[in-house]
């Protein structure tokens, strides 16, 4: 009852000093709005980056000359094809096993040109990483071990190159050497800025002709099961050592990029959300601070409750609440304001932002907490005021 | 002898204020009794103690030294939660300036001390209106303060006063902001409540006509009572002489019997006491129904809460 009681008489507190209620919730909208919305452009980032290593493929090993650190400068590979065979025979299934060698180079199409990236592959790289085809067929071990020039487009080349006409059977020039189209891969889309779509797949052996060496940039391995993942990483690297004892060789799974990114992702969100909740705790304070004019204000009122029988508890709640509504409905107020731009970002903008469950129940918390710490001192002041004091007063 | 308990009792007590570190005495020993269905008007000049002295009669503060017990319950004894709830079940406060909530309703005004009590809404409500009905408001419950005269406003502070039943009603000078026609319409609605539900009316106030009609007059002066016309053999107009003095009126006043004669059976309504000038002598004879039982009567002499029977 009473506890109802002091409800009613916040709520009439509010609603008899609308605009300095509204902007007293102000700091508090805004304090909210931006944890939610911080938060939101963390967590879609980071979601986004999970997504794009898994979708890479499932239990990958990725085999590559040096160290994966940042700061270390790149290493000429050592590897060639021989080092490839060696590390099938340890893995013992010769379709989990692709390789890369990557360089920059124009594509060209009668008038039109491309500046894009070629990567010579074997003609695992589909089962081994999880690429799909819009149109045509991928390399085939024939046109590995013939070397055969033959190419499947990415498709931002194949629309840059062909924009009207269909790229299948057509020519296109590589680095000077003529390649005939026999694929067009399913669009992938950016990742982090990057376009996914802007390259050419030719077969490894083509493409060591092509600019004339023997060497991989890479290996990577499609694990049997994520158990042993690790286990199988140790002793690719262990022969690869064995073959090459002048340099370093590392294996890391998507499990570990994956903790690296999520890492440096989740500080960044930590941070963010910092900033934000300053923002917020200055909210706080002018919460505090109206409260404060409030119970002056009404000091004559506070005694009279008093007087006629209202207890400390029941003056200090009655102002406590009124605290607690102005942060929740401003709260409220500003995890909408925070997820209808975050919605806005996400779609109009390429940075990716993900609303959480987690962070609106912790807006929405912190915000009556805000309202509770920030409330408390008003409302005490309030409780022990001396009825015959505030009665008298002007 | 069936004496009812008082409803107020203060034994020597005193209450000094700490201002800047200098110590104030408000009150120096002050000892009376509130009786249930008393009619006291307190007097005395600003800065005797009156207002101090209500404050602690209604619970409002405690008093430095002294027993001050109040329904029964030594206020020494009280947290301030207690306190309040010793206020809400006791008390009933009028005070000059109405101290009506704004933007509040009539009705919702005087529900406010049935809240802290924890009455529901509705029955908050029903009691409410029906107390309003008994002031003369019935038709004014969805009022609020602005939209009221100032006579009607200190009704609806007089309703939510007594909406709890209380025993005793503290009026801090409820005339005072009242033109004179509607002051006596306040004071006979309070005179009437007096005489029908037995509450204890307390009154301070600095109107002579107004004191006059009180059944029973305390003056105060520099914190101690200097007259208490319920306790005061024959001697009490040497107390009351000064008082005239002060008030700068002729020894008309004198008739400290004017009250007292009323305490000692029978012997009131033979000599109205007229001499108090026009409207208190026509108020003094205001002829209280007989209140209270006749147990009131055996107090009499101790209290002066006699009834004219």
């Amino acid at each position: 009852m009473r506890v109802a009681e002091a409800w009613r008489v916040a709520l009439d507190a509010l609603r008899a000093n609308r605009l300095r209620s509204a902007l007293t919730m102000l700091g508090v909208i805004i304090g909210v709005a931006s944890v939610v919305l911080l938060v939101a452009i963390g967590t879609g980032t980071k979601q986004k980056v999970e997504q794009q290593v898994e979708g890479l493929g499932s239990n990958l090993l990725l085999v590559v000359p040096g160290r994966i650190e940042v700061g270390t400068a790149p290493v000429v590979s050592p590897l060639t094809l021989k080092d490839v065979d060696a590390v099938t025979r340890v893995v013992g299934d010769p379709d989990r096993v692709a390789v890369t060698i990557a360089s920059g180079a124009t594509a060209r199409a009668g008038a039109r040109t491309d500046f894009t990236t070629v990567q010579g592959v074997l003609e695992t790289t589909p089962a081994v990483f999880t690429r799909s085809l819009a149109r045509g067929r991928y390399l085939t071990g024939t046109d590995v071990d013939t070397s055969r020039r033959v190419a499947v487009l990415g498709d931002s080349v194949a629309r840059a190159l062909f924009p009207d006409r269909d790229p299948l059977g057509q020519q296109v020039t590589l680095a000077g050497v003529r390649f005939r189209v026999i694929g067009v891969f399913a669009p992938l889309g950016q990742s982090l800025g990057v376009d996914r779509d802007d390259e050419v797949h030719v077969p490894v052996t083509a493409a060591q002709r092509l600019w004339g060496t023997q060497r991989v940039d890479g290996i990577a391995v499609k694990a049997p099961d994520r158990e042993r993942i690790d286990e199988l990483g140790e002793r690719i690297v262990a022969e690869l050592n064995r073959r090459h004892p002048d340099t370093e060789f590392s294996a890391v799974t998507q499990q570990q990029i994956l903790g690296v990114l999520g890492d440096i992702l989740g500080v960044l969100t930590g941070v963010l959300a910092a900033i934000a909740g300053i923002s917020l705790l200055v909210g706080g304070v002018g919460v505090s601070n109206i409260m404060l004019v409030s119970v002056r204000e009404r000091t004559r009122e506070i005694g009279l409750r008093k007087a006629v029988g209202a207890r400390p508890r029941d003056i200090g709640v009655q102002f406590l609440l009124e605290a607690v509504l102005l942060t929740t409905i401003g709260g409220l107020t500003g995890m909408a304001l925070g997820v209808g731009t975050a919605l806005l970002v996400d779609a109009l903008s390429p940075i990716p932002a993900a609303i959480t469950w987690w962070s609106l129940a912790l807006a929405f918390g912190v915000s009556a907490a805000v309202g509770i710490v920030f409330g408390v001192v008003p409302a005490q002041r309030a409780g022990r005021l001396d009825p015959v004091v505030a009665l008298r007063a002007e | 002898m069936t004496a009812s308990p008082p409803a107020i009792e203060a034994v020597d007590v005193s209450r000094t204020y700490q201002l800047d570190g200098v110590s104030v005495e408000a009150l120096r020993g002050v000892s009376l009794t509130v009786q249930p269905g008393d009619y006291v008007a307190l007097v005395g000049p600003s800065g005797s103690g009156k207002s101090t002295l209500m404050h602690l009669l209604g619970g409002l503060d405690r008093p430095t030294g002294g027993r001050l017990v109040i329904g029964g319950r030594d206020v020494n004894a009280l947290s301030p939660p207690e306190m309040a709830t010793l206020r809400n079940e006791t008390i009933g406060f009028v005070f000059q300036a109405f101290h009506l909530l704004p933007r509040t309703s009539a009705v919702e005004n005087v529900a406010l001390p049935l809240v802290y009590r924890g009455v529901s809404a509705r029955q908050r409500r029903e009691r409410a209106a029906a107390m309003l009905g008994r002031v003369g408001l019935g038709h004014r419950l969805g009022h609020r303060p602005n939209q009221m005269s100032g006579g009607e406003q200190q009704r609806v502070a007089i309703a939510r006063a007594l909406v709890t039943e209380p025993t005793v009603l503290l009026a801090d000078e409820p005339t005072g902001n009242l033109d004179s026609v509607t002051g006596a319409a306040v004071l006979e609605l309070l005179e009437r409540l007096n005489a029908e539900s037995g509450v204890a009316l307390v009154m301070v106030t600095h109107d002579q006509e107004v004191a006059a009609r009180a059944r029973r007059r305390i003056t105060m002066r520099d914190g101690v009572v200097v007259a208490d016309s319920a306790t005061d053999d024959g001697t009490a107009h040497l107390h009351d002489r000064p008082l005239s003095v002060d008030h700068g009126r002729p020894a008309t006043l004198v008739p400290a019997p004017s009250a007292e004669p009323r305490s000692v059976s029978g012997s009131g309504p033979g000599h109205p006491s007229g001499g108090s000038g026009g409207a208190a002598g026509a108020t003094g004879r205001l002829p209280h129904p007989p209140d209270r039982g006749p147990g009131s009567e055996d107090a009499d002499a101790a209290t002066g809460d006699g009834s004219d029977s």
